[in-house]
């Protein structure tokens, strides 16, 4: 099949494409040398289509659009920006555009941008021209979902998604902040987090104020969710509202922290997950220096380490949560990039693994496209 | 009130390369807002969307540092835009 994989780095946006049997890959790149890019993500109803956050460390973040497959950029007309405060409100600016989601099937151009501080906004023209959502933006709840600046990098609002029967369902998380869902296209939105612990705070069962790092909602059973938080990985199946901590189901000694989660787009039952260092001052580095990706056929109920191929020692990776992927091969593409600037692929679910990159600038996402 | 602005490496993507460009202004709230019907794209990657210059831009009228949009300009004031980089 054709595919690349569209690299986002903290120097700007680099694929690589492999031959027709996925053994050898080819790097292209940088394009927008110097910039940071956050996310590159194609439009599944337009192929030719792409969309690319983007900022540099001086300049105000904006966002790109190709409708080329990525061979010619442009600048969005009216990138996303909040409204200019009321008197008597804190003011907001985007500080950066962190995540890029395509809506339902039935949108054509539609696009969510999630950032932060913690924003959601829309497009209606495949990226040139953004509106803030104000059912989320101006929520009376907002300020308590998004208290701001409680993380370094302040709130980031990511994993934006859509029920594929209903264009109007949708999820997205914050990091800290929580998940939330709106059964109206975006006009009114609650808390999901039940079920979700909030370790670090006083009350760990809060009702909103976790942190999800990733959010998942399979394509083929959309009532089922998948989410790495930072305190465990969970699983939920609607109609319920709660979530079911299946990290407890990995091994102690590596636990069930990390950034990414990832399914197979085949089977619901089957998910990825890297998990990371979260003892003592958090490291946030793979287990040990010995790092591998784990496994679940069964949602969750049980876990196999894939290391086959990684380093066996002294390789202390960090893969953030745009930074995993699968495609959708017959033989399941798994793909991620680690913040030292290496991408190691899977061609067959998991059970090794290859580098096909090194040397590049520290991986913030790492994306298919068809 | 046509003024010289200097442009600095980071935004000659939106003026064809030049460092140099012509814009007119009584405020540099004016000459930005001139500078960005010239040069489309541009005022948003400095000014944020609450009119505050971003935190690593950095604007001074002839030698003096000027904190806000609402600074007079007069005749002959040379502005320079000016990026703070930092890091690796």
């Amino acid at each position: 099949m054709s595919s690349t994989l569209w690299i986002g780095t903290r120097k700007g946006a680099f694929t690589l494409r492999p031959d027709p049997q996925r053994r050898q890959w080819r790097l292209s790149g940088p394009q927008f040398l110097g910039h940071i890019i956050h996310h590159v993500v194609q439009d599944p109803r337009a192929a030719r289509h792409l969309v690319m956050a983007a900022k540099t460390g001086h300049l105000g973040p904006t966002i790109y659009t190709s409708a080329d497959r990525g061979r010619h950029w442009q600048e969005a007309k009216t990138p996303p920006a909040f409204r200019k405060a009321r008197e008597g409100e804190t003011p907001r600016a985007v500080e950066r555009n962190f995540w890029l989601s395509p809506a339902h099937a039935s949108q054509p151009g539609l696009w969510y941008a999630g950032t932060a501080p913690a924003g959601l906004f829309r497009s209606e023209d495949h990226g040139q021209n953004w509106q803030p959502v104000s059912g989320f933006n101006d929520h009376a709840m907002h300020p308590k979902w998004a208290a701001g600046q409680r993380t370094p990098d302040g709130e980031l609002l990511h994993s934006i998604s859509v029920d594929p029967r209903d264009a109007r369902h949708l999820y997205l998380a914050i990091s800290v902040g929580g998940i939330f869902e709106s059964l109206d296209g975006g006009a009114d939105w609650a808390p999901l987090n039940e079920g979700v612990n909030a370790d670090w705070l006083p009350d760990p069962t809060t009702a909103y104020g976790h942190d999800p790092h990733c959010l998942i909602v399979h394509p083929l059973q959309p009532d089922r969710l998948y989410h790495q938080n930072h305190c465990g990985i969970y699983r939920l199946d609607r109609p319920s509202r709660r979530w079911q901590r299946i990290g407890d189901n990995m091994p102690k000694k590596i636990g069930d922290i990390g950034f990414p989660v990832v399914a197979d787009p085949r089977e619901p039952d089957t998910l990825y997950v890297f998990p990371m260092d979260g003892s003592k001052v958090w490291p946030r580095t793979s287990i040990d220096g010995k790092p591998a990706v784990y496994r679940s056929r069964n949602g969750g109920r049980s876990w196999q380490r894939l290391d086959r191929g990684l380093p066996r020692k002294q390789a202390w990776f960090t893969v953030l949560r745009q930074a995993m992927c699968s495609d959708a091969a017959s033989k399941l593409g798994l793909y991620f990039g680690t913040t030292h600037g290496e991408v190691w692929a899977s061609t067959n679910g998991g059970d090794s693994w290859r580098c096909m990159a090194r040397h590049l600038p520290e991986i913030y996402s790492v994306t298919h496209a068809s | 009130m046509m003024h010289v602005v200097r442009i600095p490496g980071p935004l000659r993507s939106y003026t064809r390369g030049a460092a140099q460009v012509h814009a007119s202004g009584d405020t540099l709230a004016e000459l930005l807002a001139a500078l960005e019907r010239a040069h489309p794209g541009m005022r948003f990657r400095i000014i944020d969307e609450q009119d505050r210059i971003r935190p690593h831009i950095r604007i001074f009228v002839n030698t003096r540092e000027t904190p806000t949009l609402a600074a007079p300009l007069a005749a002959g004031d040379e502005v320079h835009l000016i990026c703070a980089l930092s890091g690796g």
